[in-house]
């Protein structure tokens, strides 16, 4: 069924009975050509391009929930293309341009809102950090532009420019950046998946990963063993237990991200505005809620909750940077799993066991790589070659030092990017 | 959170920071070869259940400890010094 | 309308207040939905998406509907709950979310189209063309949506955080938990009792039950009394417990002032309370849910509880011709309180065919309501029965679809409740929150009696597990009718049912949501919305999921329920963050000159936490280049002073001290001698480098080692972890004396000449040779002086106890100054690094290794060191790597930026032709150009070559010869002396 407003009225004036199921449920059959993992973003995005790119529809999606219920339905919904590392930097610019067309692509308005993004900066230090950033930016074709203290002010005056701690010097602008309605996501890419023959299967969690001389052949679950040529772990969240059942050890740690959002209020905050002295990003839904988060909670964690520490000064750097904010009440909190990596950015590759993938280690910064991920590791997944924007999120990085990928400069400590 | 500092009792989380897995205390030699030191720097058991860990009670008595904890349910299941954690 | 003899509102004093700017009387002890139901105002607000008038629902903090601003300005509040906001003498409340006015709201025509706007409508159109999301359909829908407006100015109020500790904290002060304090509070134990009303009591002031033969009301406020006398209790009204944390940790929100005209003088408005339990109690009650049936919103339709609640303790009943309908029989209360009140009730209809009869009022047994009627406000309902379909002519319906225990803290770390048939609710499960126990109804215990005596045993059992010895004594006395109800969520038939009141979520969205395959409950909240709201569902979630069960033919307890997350009401971000804004955000270091630095007109910049002067204007001095200039001068001709306070300084003794430093530098300290310095590089285990500075050997075992100012805290970290971690068996000790010490740099040629003035002992070059140090007598003080220099001059710093700092850096300025020098800042110390190559966090960004920095060779082969090991992987060290170099722009003129990115001369500015960044420049008074370093691919080997840097966001192009980072007196001799 193809989505439009005038699907939209026709339906109204028949009384909604039209309405279709948006995926079909279906059992799942005993083999398929390749068994992902993880019905998240990432997973299931992979499985959209693998149908829509390369015509590979005998795919089965392996839900342990329901799709869309991991860290794509529970994070602030930022979308932007504004790294300075070769590697991730074209990377997140295809991702941006995929964002771009989404909406028609998918039929689905997953509400991508090219608001632009204000990464505020309060040191000549930041500055020029913010420059090489911008730089990078341009010189990918992507768009930045550099504002100064009173430019910035124009914009967005309510920020404290009289007496914050750390004062404002400017802010690296991206315009092209935004939001999106994250659950929209996970379920246009499924209804894009599912329409092209992509079985979704929810409620099926994998207790195994079957391996024969080096080669995997399938995997159990909880509804039986499925037989598969090829097997892709995307469960970010999840990715070390995913990978120890294949005996792996991933460089991983997990790690709490509390996210936040108020009471729905009326417009008053345009952008997605980032603090430059304390993890604190903003931005207000269209619902009117203020979304907004902060730093991990730093300790390993599976608990998908934080604590109050943590709580207080997300809230802190807020009061400093926009006391405006300070009657907004906030209405919930609620905590993803990260997979931390150690130089903080992911990891698309193969393994060392033949026919098994891995998709993994987004630190927190999954969502706006949800189409590039699935585009490029379904690119890896059926050429098995990397994709040109994606070809140094590899495993072996780390062990041999080639190509790390560490945008903060904090080292292979997981927690601390 | 809550950890119980064997120097200074029972404190909020709000005091420590966080290294990461208890094996930073297993520093391989020099010589023990790229994959013992892949192993050490970046691999992972990333248990989802219980868990020891390195702490370090920065705004308190500077002791770094190691916490057994469950990273599931947050239980907090002994703490004590690193440097008799080793021996 | 107001009931004579009724109520705990004090008539006695009256309270003028307005709503919409119309004026209103009421009493103190009522609410603003109170208040407003006195004085038979109905319409309160407008619903979120299709602006339908809605009316008050509830009497507590879980109300959908009567959210309303209070304030302006810096103290606008917006979503205040009428039904907890306290009335006072000139309060102002505007209604939200409507315009031009509340009763003729012009966004009303969204319910017109109601039949477009369906759940989940939005994903299925807008997005053609694609450019009109941004710029016509999402501004349209951002300005429709949202509640109410936060006033664009800064917040003005002051908020508190604090921290509190107990034995026990018992959360909700009805009869469970007053029971529970009584019992843990005689017992002696350190009781908090919190609850989230101005008066606490809990449902004893909203029934008429008796508890020992009084009403419930009178034992309470003896059971309070009793209270107040204990000092081991604590009684927190206005205080909600908003979230259950690891270990016993409690978040809660006392409403300070909220109900003060005068905001209470010195007080805050609000203050967040973090509290340490060992043991909780949970006694929060039940929340009733009311039943979906067409209309079922219209503006005096509410739960049966709150009808007796308005009646029974603000002596208000909302209507002169109310019906109550139920499916259990607490709601044939609602009936007996409103009839004993001499109020009209004009009929009591009961779900169940065989419930029981009930005397003095038209009892319709079987019957539904199945419509409402009346313009923004209710005047009938249609009800049907075996007998058929009539209008029943009414202007307020109590409505009760039985209670939900308030279980939402009890799920805060993850737990699942379970699915008790009897009651049709959810419960909790014990050991959801380890230390914490549900009581009473929140417990699915609904009888006071019941209440009483699970609150008794919740506090004997918390108390036990503490140790402390707990008698429960004889319980009071107190009813205990079952709880028997047939559960009913949905009225069938046309119109729309609404569940979710202020998202707008009716009945046939859930179904719809179901049909389309949405049938995950987390799913469906997401896709209809239903739960979102600002009452995050406590008024719907039971309902809708049971809607869903129905839909998906599954039974509730295998649908399950979505989680609660903290916090329990909404919390204001000025609360939580209370103390962060202005200057409170971190701490500010201040270094023994900060005054005298100030004095002199310095600007100061953060460096960390610390503040450190930019430049020493002087008259005349247009900008802080010409400052810097002179300063830079000073230096390179005369003598120049500067506090280098803020860097790190770690004091390491103990045999061991040398093998430390061996491990953790690159290069070896065991063999620098006693009085000497050496410049030492520190790595990251992963091979990269982590920070640089010198260290001196004071003594045989006894080194003081510097870092950066922005590193001292990690380094300091580093060296705890290494000591304690790795080599605990080191007979080795570290201390930071960063704040024992002032320090200051006296650097150019006639820093010698200005120490022999201050020091005891003058300075010979003999015995102070460059990179050495000792002990020194600083005008009869003790002092320490090292020959070291950041300038490429001769220099030294000079440190002294941080009690002597103020007056040496006010002597060395002078004396300075004497000489035809001064003090410099920061901008100054940075050109006459970057003139010297020195590195500064700029270059040694976490990214890079000591080869990338030219100091491959500091990398001891002789010993082992932290991330020796790391820094030998092959992509370490092979070639590609972008290294440090200096950049010199060819033409005089030509500007340089740090930020900006190299390029081969022939190379477009494109990602793939990168050749590396700018990180550091300046404008140098020695060359009389710009000079600059970065990070060049293979740089060191491209000395000559002439690169391109481009900053594509300032537009500027430079061509510049790639050259060695030391610009200035490469051989050093200056430093030397």
């Amino acid at each position: 069924m193809r989505f439009s407003g005038l699907r939209v009225l026709k339906e109204g004036l028949t009384g909604n009975k039209g309405w279709r199921p948006h995926w079909r449920d279906p059992a799942p059959k005993p083999e398929y050509d390749l068994v992902i993992i993880g019905g998240g973003g990432h997973g299931l995005s992979t499985a959209y391009y693998l149908a829509r790119d390369h015509g590979l529809t005998n795919v089965a999606v392996l839900e342990r929930g329901y799709i869309g219920g991991g860290n794509i339905g529970r994070n602030t919904t930022i979308v932007r293309a504004n790294y300075f590392l070769q590697g991730n930097s074209e990377f997140y610019s295809h991702s941006l341009k995929l964002w771009e067309g989404l909406e028609e692509d998918l039929n689905y308005n997953v509400m991508h809102s090219q608001r632009g993004i204000l990464n505020l900066f309060h040191s000549d230090g930041q500055r020029d950090a913010a420059a090489r950033r911008g730089n990078m930016m341009l010189s990918q074709g992507d768009d930045a532009i550099l504002l100064g203290r009173e430019e910035l002010r124009a914009k967005v005056p309510f920020l404290n420019f009289d007496d914050q701690r750390f004062p404002l010097y400017g802010a690296l602008y991206h315009p092209r950046g935004g939001t999106a309605r994250h659950d929209a996501v996970a379920w246009g890419y499924a209804r894009g998946a599912d329409s092209r023959g992509v079985d979704l299967i929810q409620n099926c969690e994998v207790t195994g990963i079957d391996v024969e001389n080096g080669r995997v052949t399938g995997v159990q679950t909880v509804r039986g063993p499925i037989r598969a040529k090829k097997v892709a772990m995307v469960a970010a969240g999840r990715s070390s237990q995913v990978a120890a059942m294949a005996g792996m050890r991933l460089p991983i740690e997990s790690h709490i991200l509390q996210a936040f959002v108020t009471e729905g209020l009326k417009p008053v905050i345009d952008h997605v505005i980032t603090f430059g002295m304390g993890h604190f990003y903003i931005s207000q839904s269209d619902k009117g809620g203020l979304v907004f988060g902060g730093d991990l909670d730093f300790y390993a964690s599976y608990a998908a909750r934080g604590n109050l520490p943590k709580v207080e000064h997300v809230m802190e750097a807020g009061m400093a940077l926009m006391p405006m904010i300070g009657k907004a009440r906030v209405l919930r909190s609620w905590g993803g799993i990260m997979d931390m990596s150690p130089d903080g950015s992911p990891i698309i590759d193969r393994t060392h066991i033949d026919g098994l993938y891995v998709n993994c280690g987004w630190n927190y910064g999954g969502f706006k790589a949800v189409p590039a991920s699935g585009n490029v590791f379904a690119h890896l997944l059926a050429t098995d070659q990397y994709h040109p924007a994606a070809t140094r999120f590899r495993l072996d990085r780390f062990r041999t030092g080639r190509g790390i990928l560490d945008e903060e400069g904090t080292g292979s400590q997981h927690n601390l990017h | 959170m809550r950890i119980t500092c064997p120097h200074c009792g029972d404190r909020d989380s709000r005091e420590f920071s966080y290294k990461g897995h208890a094996l930073a205390l297993e520093r391989p030699a020099p010589d023990a070869g790229a994959e013992a030191w892949d192993d050490y720097v970046h691999l992972r058991e990333n248990p989802a259940g219980e868990t020891r860990d390195l702490w370090h009670h920065h705004f308190g008595c500077g002791a770094w400890l190691v916490v057994t904890r469950n990273t599931l349910t947050h239980d907090v299941l002994g703490c004590e010094l690193a440097s008799e954690a080793r021996r | 309308m107001r009931v004579q003899g009724k109520g705990l509102i004090d008539r006695d004093r009256p309270v003028s207040f307005t709503f919409d700017g119309v004026g209103y009387s009421g009493y103190q002890g009522d609410t603003l939905a109170s208040a407003l139901l006195a004085n038979e105002v109905r319409l309160v607000g407008r619903s979120f998406k299709y602006h339908r008038p809605r009316g008050i629902l509830t009497a507590g903090s879980e109300e959908p509907n009567a959210l309303v601003t209070v304030g302006r300005d810096g103290r606008q509040d917006p979503n205040v709950r009428a039904t907890v906001q306290e009335i006072y003498e000139g309060m102002a409340a505007r209604s939200q979310n409507r315009w031009p006015s509340l009763s003729f709201d012009l966004m009303a025509v969204n319910d017109l189209a109601a039949p477009f706007l369906g759940a989940g409508f939005y994903y299925k159109t807008f997005m053609w063309p694609r450019s009109f999301w941004e710029k016509l359909y999402e501004p349209v829908i951002r300005r429709a949506a949202g509640l109410g407006a936060l006033s664009g100015q800064d917040n003005s109020d002051r908020y508190e955080r604090a921290f509190a500790f107990c034995d026990l904290l018992v959360i909700g002060a009805g009869p469970a938990g007053l029971m529970a304090a009584l019992v843990a509070g005689r017992a002696g134990a350190d009781v908090i009792l919190a609850d989230e009303d101005a008066r606490m009591g809990g449902r004893l002031l909203a029934e008429t039950y008796e508890i020992d033969g009084k009403p419930g009301a009178v034992w309470a406020e003896e059971a309070l009394a009793e209270l107040r006398g204990m000092e081991n209790v604590r009684l927190m009204t206005r205080t909600t417990v908003a979230g259950a944390y690891d270990q016993g940790t409690y978040a809660a929100l006392e409403r300070v002032s909220h109900h003060r005209a005068d905001r209470g003088a010195g007080a805050p408005l609000e203050c967040f309370w973090r509290i340490v339990a060992r043991r909780a109690v949970l006694a929060a009650g039940a929340l009733e849910r009311p039943i979906a049936f067409a209309d079922n919103d219209r503006p005096g339709i509410m739960t049966a509880g709150a009808v007796r609640a308005y009646l029974n303790r603000w002596g208000v009943s909302p209507g002169r011709a109310v019906t109550v309908f139920g499916n259990n029989d607490d709601a044939h209360r609602t009936v007996r309180d409103l009839l004993a009140a001499g109020v009209h009730v004009a009929a009591l209809i009961d779900s169940r065919h065989d419930a029981t009869r009930l005397d003095g009022v038209r009892m319709i047994r079987g019957g539904q309501v199945c419509g409402s009627g009346g313009r923004q406000g209710l005047e009938r309902i249609t009800v049907r029965h075996p007998g058929g379909e009539e209008r029943i002519a009414t202007d307020c319906l109590a409505m009760s679809g039985g209670w939900n225990p308030s279980l939402h803290l009890t799920c805060h770390m993850n737990g699942r409740p379970e699915w008790r048939r009897d009651i049709a609710a959810f419960v909790p499960v014990a050991g959801m929150v380890p230390g914490l126990r549900a009581a009473g109804a929140c417990n699915g215990a609904f009888s006071t009696m019941a209440c009483l005596r699970e609150g008794a045993e919740a506090a004997s059992e918390a108390l036990n597990a503490l140790g402390i010895k707990a008698d429960q004594g004889t319980l009071p006395r107190a009813e205990e009718t079952p709880c028997v109800l047939e559960p009913l969520w949905a009225v069938p038939g046309r119109g729309r049912a609404w569940l979710d009141f202020q998202n707008d979520v009716t009945v046939k969205d859930v179904k719809q949501a179901a049909v389309e395959n949405f049938r995950s409950v987390e799913h469906m909240k997401r896709y209809t919305t239903q739960g979102m709201a600002t009452d995050q569902g406590k008024n719907s979630n039971v309902a809708a999921l049971a809607v869903l069960a129905d839909a998906t033919g599954r039974g509730i307890p295998e649908t399950g329920t979505t989680t609660f997350r903290p916090p329990y009401s909404p919390i204001a971000i000025a609360a939580l963050g209370a103390g962060g804004e202005g200057k409170g955000f971190q701490p500010e270091r201040f270094t023994t000159s900060h005054a005298a630095t100030l004095s002199r007109g310095a600007p100061m910049i953060e460096a960390g936490l610390w503040y450190r002067p930019s430049y020493f204007p002087q008259a005349g001095e247009t900008d802080w280049q010409q400052s810097c200039d002179r300063e830079v001068g000073y230096v390179r001709n005369a003598v120049g002073v500067a506090d280098v306070s803020t860097l790190g300084k770690i004091d390491i003794q103990g045999a061991d001290a040398a093998r430390l430093l061996d491990f953790v530098y690159t290069n070896m300290f065991s063999t620098l001698k006693v009085g000497r310095v050496r410049y030492g590089l520190m790595l990251r285990e992963d091979g990269h480098v982590m920070d640089d500075g010198t260290t001196a050997r004071l003594g045989e075992d006894h080194y003081l080692m510097t870092t950066t100012t922005a590193a001292a805290g990690q380094v300091m970290a580093h060296l705890e972890f290494v000591t304690q971690g790795l080599h605990p068996e080191w007979d080795v000790s570290i201390c930071s004396v960063t704040e024992q010490w002032a320090q200051f740099a006296v650097a150019g040629p006639r820093a010698r000449e200005l120490l022999n003035g201050l020091l005891d002992t003058p300075v010979d070059p003999a015995d102070w040779p460059f990179m050495s140090c000792g002990a020194v007598s600083v005008l009869g003080g003790g002092g320490r002086l090292f020959r070291i220099s950041f300038s490429g001059e001769e220099g030294y710093e000079i440190a002294v106890p941080a009690r002597y700092g103020a007056s040496l850096f006010d002597l060395l300025v002078r004396r300075a100054e004497a000489l035809g020098g001064g003090a410099y800042g920061m901008e100054a110390l940075n050109v006459l690094r970057i003139e010297k190559g020195f590195i500064t966090h700029a270059e040694i960004h976490g990214r890079v290794t000591a080869y990338d920095i030219g100091m491959g060779g500091m990398v001891s082969a002789k010993k082992d060191c932290i991330g020796k090991t790391m820094a030998q992987r092959p992509g370490l060290e092979e070639p590609g790597r972008e290294r440090l170099v200096g950049l010199k722009p060819i033409a005089a003129e030509g500007k340089l930026l740090a930020g900006a990115h190299l390029y081969r001369q022939e190379d477009a500015a494109r990602c793939e032709h990168d050749q590396g960044y700018v990180t550091s420049v300046c404008h140098s008074p020695v060359l009389g150009r710009m000079i600059g370093l970065g990070f060049l691919a293979d740089g060191p080997e491209r000395i000559g070559e002439i690169v391109k840097m481009v900053d594509g966001l300032r537009g500027v192009t430079t061509y510049c010869e790639v050259v060695s980072p030391v610009f200035y007196d490469p051989e050093g001799g200056r430093m030397r002396g």
